[in-house]
């Protein structure tokens, strides 16, 4: 069956006959080699900033009326059992969005005509990039509802240099240290509490500072009460509107340095997809500190 | 004299779609007594166990003794046609748009009074006559008076044509046309006068036996189709369910499993992603398009056909996660029934016993063979029924469900049929 | 058995709310205006009259207990007569005896629909229970299909042709046609009344009733109180009423006055020859038919015969349907019940509005109703006489 994609630009389909091109082997070796004497020798430390996909890792939640996103789950096909003797796998099923997971532009009302908007037709290029980390976590633990704002961009910019465009926003509260689904949740009868940037702290990230995307340690890049922001969801808004992505579900943000840490975020290559869960790796730099 | 259907001309496509319309749908509840005999292809009257009066119209008491012992037995349904009409100004828009009518009262040989229909080939009254039944496009009881010693085709009267969901001239959908089942069903409606056929298949790349065969005969089409996916049914859908009159749903996966032949849920869900989900997905995609061509002219959308199980009905624990498929299924089914029920589009369900396949390869004899079923399923299209149980096996069943349902689970659960 | 006779029962007043084809009006509307009309008929307050019985099939959700409320009338005595077109019959048979015995002086009787251009679909579709479940299903015909069933049967069994209905329906156009109130306006010649648009066969147009809008009343009281009241009145001979006769017969064509009517002559003192006019309930020929041999003006199969031999005007040899019936006046739904008591109680007391039958000194008028499935249940008769 043909797939229909709508959005598929030059750029895109000439990356692709990229991609095929064979690449010398000496130099592809060399690379290897390199990493491992960094990493071996101290230079390089790499930093797992991905939460295990289990079903126990809290979900998305939306209004009972609205379509749900599934759970992760996992179904045993065989275990070395009668139902397959020699081997052992599993059928998963879970929503786009779930765990430490990945937002394409297509993901949002306001990016869905852009053009490579969905992970499989992402330029991979925007897999690997430097990342800024912005440390709310004092404030974020004393007020579950704290909100990044233009100013707090500001006094980071200062101590730590302007940040660069294509660079991920990382915001680190250390929300990942909440391992009880129900702090991690932080539900009462008015909603979800969990921090986030305001709308003006994203429209700067975004037409200031022409960043690549966001980054949260909870789940979803806006804040839990960000439906009554105007706009509501802000960052979902203004991001996907401008071809940003965003990462959520992080962890380990704290061993990160502000600046200098190189991140690979590669989504699934999904048909259409507007988000997966992935592994997100960082390559720190020994030097810095985290 | 019979009028059998010539082919019609094509379309004028900007001409509006007729809307459905539907003869009057409210009985009361007794009076359902009759519809639900129809829905099996039985015509049943009333009797009163106290004095043996045949009743009709139905009704709670004895019109003779009083008693309220009232019991719905098989009627032959012999009897004499007193008198008739042909009504030329009916008031409902269903009768309006068809007129004229034929209608008579035939005083059966046991006594009551019955207003029928009345099939062209009946002579003038008075008249020696047999009463059949039927469902109408509501689906409620319609009876039909027919000459005593004819069995008149429904078909080539252009009135009584509606009641019958003839695949004669029709486009039929087969979502799975490669099981061998679905292969048997293809070919019988190819004989019974098909214009085309769609067979849908899941795996282009599994070969079976007799496919090929198939696909080389000239009605039929094949197109891609794989129920557990959304998008699969929907794109067909997209493609050809305006032109689906009948769908024939035989997309099916049987495991045999109980609760204790192996942990985990992977086959259960994968039975229930096909047998139920897929007909949640087939109706969510078809439906809509049946219901707006439910009175397209003479070649109307008009069935939505399901092949179920006996096992829908009391759950056979050996093959207990299909069973329960099945059974879900079978509820589905009801809604899918309410819902193109306002369009006169009828849902037929056939509840099978074992068949002649490799699923039930242990079970004991008898089988149905897979041309025997196909059978069944044309004649179930062809005449004028619901809920259809082909074979010995299911038969046994359905008695001894209707008996008593907790005896049937009982004796099922004893080990073997 | 011997019964208790209608000795000093008498009508008076009748009204008739004027016909029109459709109304916006409930059935309210129409019934309140009949109310209206016998009060000033009669000229007495509304106070006066302590009995209402009231047939009417488009009261809905109404009965003749949310009339009395709408009305503003506190009463001894009520009754809702839900029998189609012998209500106006049975109406008189329960208010004479009540005003016999005292348990009311003065009962006024209505009847009367309010007709939306759906309503005779609707109200056909919900007749009763075994129309419902067995008859409408089929064709959705209505009378017209229980009728064909019977004039077909008739005409097969007896010999009649179209031209003998032919004829009633004829005579009763120009009955109607010196009746103001009549709604077909125009003369019918037998040659259309044959050629008209087939409705189920055998009926054509002009065997069918037009339903409409309107009602008919009358008050029935003890003869001296009319008499005290200075009113013209018909006095009341006999009534009969029979629900469901014949129920073996395997088609109508017959119906339960045949089994009353000799008790309804005795009863009155008189013969059928001494009846000066008849008003039958004529929803269709071929029930006219039916209620001339029933009523013992012919034999079994001998009406068409009958009518054959005889002229049905006003001036005519049988005065029939003197007022045009429903056939030729239009069809008020249960009104049509008391169309025929109402021309009566005119005729015997002068108060005609058309055609005048001369020396009218005793009428009979017939009711039937209710097909509730394959025939025709209530069957009523009263005999009427002038002072």
């Amino acid at each position: 069956m043909k797939t229909k994609r709508k959005n598929k630009s030059p750029a895109a389909k000439a990356r692709t006959k990229t991609e095929l091109k064979t690449t010398p082997r000496k130099v592809g070796t060399n690379l290897h080699a390199q990493l491992s004497d960094l990493v071996a020798s101290g230079g390089l430390r790499l930093v797992d900033l991905t939460q295990t996909l289990s079903p126990d890792f809290p979900p998305i939640v939306l209004p009972p009326e609205m379509g749900q996103s599934r759970p992760f789950r996992m179904e045993t096909i065989s275990r070395y059992d009668e139902g397959g003797p020699g081997w052992y796998w599993n059928n998963l099923s879970f929503g786009e969005h779930t765990g430490t997971h990945f937002d394409a532009p297509i993901h949002w009302i306001s990016g869905r005509d852009l053009p490579d908007n969905a992970l499989d037709t992402l330029p991979i290029e925007k897999f690997i990039a430097p990342a800024c980390v912005i440390d709310c976590s004092t404030q974020a633990s004393a007020n579950a509802d704290f909100v990044l704002t233009v100013g707090d961009i500001a006094a980071w910019e200062k101590r730590h240099g302007v940040i660069a465009a294509g660079s991920w926003v990382l915001m680190r509260t250390d929300w990942s240290k909440r391992t009880d689904p129900v702090a991690y949740q932080n539900f009462d009868e008015t909603g979800q509490h969990t921090p986030g940037p305001d709308p003006e702290c994203v429209r700067f990230l975004v037409n200031e500072r022409n960043v690549l995307g966001f980054g949260t340690e909870t789940i979803g890049t806006d804040a839990g009460q960000a439906a009554h922001f105007r706009p509501p969801y802000p960052c979902h808004y203004y991001m996907h509107g401008a071809g940003k992505y965003g990462l959520q579900c992080l962890c380990n943000l704290d061993l990160l340095p502000p600046t200098g840490a190189l991140i690979i975020a590669a989504p699934l290559k999904i048909l259409e997809g507007s988000g997966s869960p992935l592994r997100v790796l960082a390559l720190v730099p020994a030097r810095s500190r985290g | 004299m019979p009028e059998p259907l010539k082919r019609p001309k094509r379309k004028n496509p900007i001409v509006r779609t007729r809307q459905p319309t539907l003869p009057p749908q409210t009985r009361s509840r007794v009076a359902l007594g009759l519809t639900a005999a129809v829905a099996r292809g039985k015509l049943e009257l009333q009797v009163c166990k106290d004095c043996s009066a045949v009743q009709y119209p139905p009704r709670e008491v004895c019109r003779t003794c009083l008693s309220h012992r009232l019991v719905w037995r098989p009627s032959d349904g012999r009897g004499e046609l007193l008198t008739d009409t042909v009504l030329h100004i009916p008031q409902e828009l269903f009768f309006r748009e068809r007129s004229p009518w034929r209608i008579g009262m035939v005083r059966l040989d046991s006594g009551v009074n019955v207003v029928v229909y009345v099939h062209q080939t009946v002579d003038a009254a008075p008249c020696r006559v047999r009463i059949e039944a039927s469902l109408d496009r509501a689906g409620q009881a319609a009876l039909i008076a027919v000459p005593e010693n004819g069995r008149p085709d429904l078909f080539d009267d252009p009135k009584l044509r509606e009641m019958t969901c003839d695949p004669r001239m029709r486009k039929i959908l087969v979502t799975d046309g490669k099981s061998t089942t679905g292969q048997a069903i293809v070919r019988a409606l190819a004989a019974a006068g098909a214009d085309l056929i769609w067979i849908g298949q899941a795996e282009p790349w599994k070969k079976v036996a007799g496919f090929e065969a198939l696909r080389e005969l000239p009605k039929v089409v094949v197109v891609p189709l794989d129920v557990t996916d959304g998008r699969s049914v929907r794109e067909l859908a997209g493609e050809i369910g305006g032109k689906v009159d009948i769908l024939i749903n035989t997309a099916e996966f049987h495991r045999t499993s109980g609760i204790s032949s192996h942990r985990g849920v992977e086959t259960a869900q994968l039975e229930m992603d096909v047998n139920y989900f897929g007909l949640l997905r087939l109706a969510q995609e078809f439906a809509p398009a049946l219901k707006a061509r439910a009175a397209d002219g003479a070649m109307s959308a008009i069935a939505w056909v399901n092949l179920l199980s006996i096992f829908a009905l009391a759950n056979y624990p050996a093959h207990g996660t299909f069973s329960a498929s099945k059974a879900a299924a079978y509820s589905l089914s009801q809604a899918l029934r309410a819902d193109l029920r306002h369009a006169g589009v009828r849902v037929i369900n056939i509840f099978p016993g074992p068949i002649d396949d490799e699923w039930d390869q242990l079970e004991l004899p008898p089988k149905l063979s897979p041309n025997a079923l196909a059978g069944a399923v044309v004649q179930a299209l062809k005449g004028s029924v619901e809920d259809v149980y082909p074979g010995d096996v299911a038969q046994d069943w359905l008695a001894r469900h209707l008996d008593d349902e907790k005896a049937l689970e009982r004796e099922i659960s004893e080990g073997g049929r | 058995m011997g019964r208790n006779g209608y000795k000093d029962v008498v009508l008076a007043v009748p009204v008739t709310v004027p016909y029109v084809r459709y109304s916006i009006r409930s059935a309210h509307w129409f019934l309140g205006r009949a109310v209206a009309a016998l009060i000033a008929g009669a000229k007495i307050p509304k106070a006066r009259i302590d009995g209402l019985a009231v047939a009417s099939f488009t009261l809905s959700p109404d009965t003749a207990v949310g009339l009395t409320q709408h009305l503003g009338m506190t009463l001894r005595w009520l009754d809702h007569v839900p029998m189609g077109g012998a209500s106006g019959i049975v109406s008189i048979r329960r208010a004479a005896r009540a005003v016999q015995n005292g348990d009311a002086e003065i009962v006024a009787c209505i009847s009367g629909d309010t007709n939306h251009t759906d309503s005779f679909r609707r109200n056909t579709a919900s007749f009763s229970q075994f129309s419902q479940d067995a008859v409408y299903p089929y064709g959705s015909g209505g009378p017209n299909t229980s009728f064909a069933f019977l004039t077909s049967y008739y005409m097969r069994c007896y010999g009649a042709e179209r031209e003998d209905f032919g004829k009633l329906c004829v005579a009763q156009r120009n009955n109607a046609l010196k009746n103001p109130l009549a709604l077909f306006k125009q003369p019918l010649t037998l040659d259309q009344y044959l050629n008209a648009r087939p409705i189920a066969d055998p009926l054509r147009l002009f065997d069918c009733v037009m339903p409409c809008a309107g009602a008919e009343g009358f008050l029935v009281m003890q003869r001296r109180t009319a008499e005290s009241l200075g009113l013209p009145f018909a006095r009341l001979l006999g009534a009969i009423e029979r629900h469901n006769a014949f129920p073996d017969d395997p088609i109508q064509y017959r119906g339960g006055w045949a089994l009353d009517r000799d008790e309804l002559y005795e009863q009155a003192g008189i013969g059928p020859d001494d009846i000066d006019f008849l008003e039958t309930y004529d929803d269709y020929p071929v029930i006219n038919v039916l209620q001339l041999e029933d009523l013992g003006f012919c034999g079994k199969g001998e009406g068409p015969e009958f009518i054959r031999a005889n002229t049905f005007e006003a001036e005519g040899t049988f005065p029939f349907n003197t007022s045009g019936g429903q056939l030729s006046a239009g069809q008020a739904g249960a009104a049509g019940g008391s169309l025929g008591l109402v021309e009566a109680i005119r005729q015997l007391t002068g108060q005609t509005l058309g055609a005048r039958v001369a020396d009218a000194r005793h009428g009979l008028v017939s009711g039937f109703g209710m097909i509730n499935y394959d025939r025709g249940i209530c069957c009523g008769a009263v005999a009427l006489a002038a002072v």
